[in-house]
């Protein structure tokens, strides 16, 4: 459909620009651009409000998604955002379709299993992975089961599939602040953080930062699940943390460099996907992790750390 | 080292261990500050245990471990197997600029006098202009030269090395030793598990034979004896499972025949203490934690 629209528009722009200028090529592929990539951002409110929203999430869930990958925890950011469904099913059921209670009961949630989780971890022979997947799977069939109490089936696909198309005042303040912390606390957080992931023993060793750095990330992953949750659902709010900072870790020998181009990517992802969704007429939430895949298979091709690199011809090696 | 200075580390009675199989048995004695100990055994003599529980990663079963005051990060420990993520997207200079957290916290930036530091560790353990590589990059004996190169800036008055010459070639092993007898002249206090009983003759002045039991304790010399080391291998059997409760420590403390304090540097081989299983008192292991 989008392919459609490129071959579609050049021949009713020649009709509109060609009066009077010099380049009439030149205008119509101009108008064909700005009317694929603009205007729906342009006319439309909804469509500014989604791309905000997707902004945010990629300045804030994106980078929390790099450090959860390099922990090794991909797989649980998707674990804890079926975490968060009990509560925010709970604050559904009690207040209906809120966003405040569907958020506040989502965090709690989130958080009960994270710390639950957690203790468990540290005092218990049991693995992080292992006593994660006990909690969340409970959590999920408790979320399951509140929701069926008194659900429609709208309503869950709303709590599955987010809706970013519809984001009000509430829900793009929410995302907006929940970004903002996040950035300031991964500021502070952020030498630690990376020990924590890199040499945790040395960190237990120098300093009392570990459980700091521990929980305190995990609260950033619960909150970020939560914000985009609203936008994306809790199915696909992992998507657009991990995915670009996998796509960013195949060419990235840096851990900065590594979260620049992973926000680079999240951002570009949204915006394409965004536009996937209004001129293809699909689901939106769904276009922008499809785009996020489109960048991580790109970069699995081309990227140094990626499939190609190792089937190219070999470059002469350096001296030393 | 018979009077002068006091000691940094006394182990009181101590066991440590997994699931109440005790890995340390009983040790007790004391280390003096700047020695520089050779901690040997056998496999499975409780050489790492012991390290473990100085560093605080492990809880004493029974007695304890006293550690003299040392700053917060003044205890630097170097675990055999290195939970370093080598697939982590960090340079060389990077990691081993990590020794400096104590200077830097973790809000502290580097000033220029720190990054020359950071390269002088470098050039140190010979890896001048490896600072960009990425650390994955690195071979075995490459990274344990960086690991070395980061304790270097750790600057700790107190550093347990748990075989840190284990798959390393001999010339590596050289340099390493170097940079050790330089920290022992700088006087810290350096514990070291090393399998090599000629690196250990040659620049260990002091020996500490485990075999589960606590063998001997005191000059190299004296210690690496045929007779104690075939003690020593005869001593580490294997864990029994049913193994009943131990009831040793009460009679350890009391029953010191020659009425001295158990076990200092010059004590040779250490005194071993009978054993007192099976007698259906009911205190166990469990009632001395600490």
């Amino acid at each position: 459909m989008a392919m459609a629209m490129i071959t579609a528009t050049p021949d009713t722009g020649t009709e509109a620009g060609g009066a009077g200028l010099h380049f009439p090529t030149f205008k119509p592929v101009q108008t064909a651009v700005y009317d694929l990539l603009v205007s729906p951002f342009t006319d439309f409110a909804f469509m500014r409000r989604a791309l905000a929203g997707c902004l945010a999430l990629a300045l804030g869930a994106t980078p929390v998604g790099a450090f959860l990958m390099l922990r090794r925890m991909s797989l649980m950011g998707d674990a804890m955002s079926h975490a968060i469904l009990p509560g925010a099913a709970l604050g559904y059921l009690a207040f209906g379709l809120s966003l405040g209670a569907m958020t506040v009961g989502g965090i709690v949630a989130g958080l009960v299993v994270v710390l639950a989780a957690g203790v468990v971890t540290r005092a218990s022979i049991l693995k992080e992975d292992a006593s994660l997947a006990a909690f969340y799977l409970l959590s999920l069939a408790a979320g399951v089961m509140i929701v069926s109490l008194r659900g429609r089936n709208l309503d869950l696909l709303h709590v599955l599939f987010g809706s970013v198309l519809a984001l009000d005042d509430g829900s793009l303040l929410l995302i907006g602040g929940i970004a903002t912390l996040t950035l300031f606390a991964l500021a502070l957080l952020f030498r630690p953080l990376a020990l924590e992931c890199f040499d945790p023993a040395f960190l237990r060793g120098v300093s009392r930062w570990s459980p700091v750095a521990h929980y305190g990330f995990l609260m950033l992953v619960v909150l970020n699940l939560v914000s985009g949750f609203h936008a994306l659902g809790t199915l696909m709010a992992v998507g657009i943390m991990i995915l670009p900072s996998a796509a960013a870790r195949l060419w990235a020998h840096e851990l900065p460099a590594l979260l620049g181009l992973a926000v680079a990517f999240a951002a570009a992802s949204g915006a394409t996907g965004l536009l996937l969704s209004f001129h293809a007429d699909v689901p939106a939430g769904p276009a922008i992790v499809l785009m996020c895949g489109l960048v991580y298979f790109a970069s699995l091709l081309a990227a140094p750390g990626g499939l190609l690199a190792g089937r190219l011809p070999v470059r002469h090696h350096l001296e030393s | 080292m018979h009077t002068a200075p006091p000691p940094i580390i006394r182990f009181d009675n101590l066991t440590l261990g997994y699931e109440r199989h005790p890995a340390v048995h009983h040790l007790s004695g004391e280390i003096a500050a700047g020695a520089l100990v050779a901690v040997i055994g056998p496999n499975g003599a409780g050489k790492s245990t012991l390290l473990k529980g100085v560093a605080g990663e492990l809880r004493p079963i029974g007695g304890h471990i006293e550690l003299a005051a040392l700053p917060r990060g003044g205890l630097a420990y170097m675990p055999q197997r290195s939970e370093i993520d080598p697939s982590f997207p960090v340079s060389v200079f990077d990691v081993v600029a990590m020794g400096l957290w104590r200077e830097l916290g973790a809000f502290g930036g580097l000033n220029r006098r720190q990054r020359q530091r950071v390269r002088e560790a470098l050039a140190a353990v010979g890896m001048e202009g490896f600072e960009s590589r990425p650390i994955g990059s690195l071979s075995g004996g490459q990274l344990q030269r960086a690991r070395f190169a980061r304790l270097i800036l750790q600057d700790a008055p107190l550093i347990l090395l748990d075989e840190p010459f284990a798959a390393i070639d001999s010339r590596t092993v050289e340099d390493l030793i170097r940079l050790i007898l330089g920290w022992h002249a700088e006087g810290r206090t350096i514990l070291t598990v090393v399998h090599d009983f000629d690196q250990v003759r040659r620049h260990f002045p002091t020996c500490l034979l485990l075999a589960r039991e606590p063998v001997a304790f005191g000059p190299t010399p004296q210690v690496l004896t045929d007779t104690l080391l075939a003690r020593a291998r005869r001593l580490s059997e294997a864990f029994d499972d049913h193994a009943p409760e131990c009831h040793r420590e009460e009679r350890a403390s009391a029953d010191e025949p020659d009425g001295h304090p158990p076990a200092r540097a010059d004590v040779v081989p250490l005194h071993r203490h009978r054993h007192a299983h099976g007698h259906g008192d009911d205190h166990g292991h469990a009632g001395h934690r600490h």
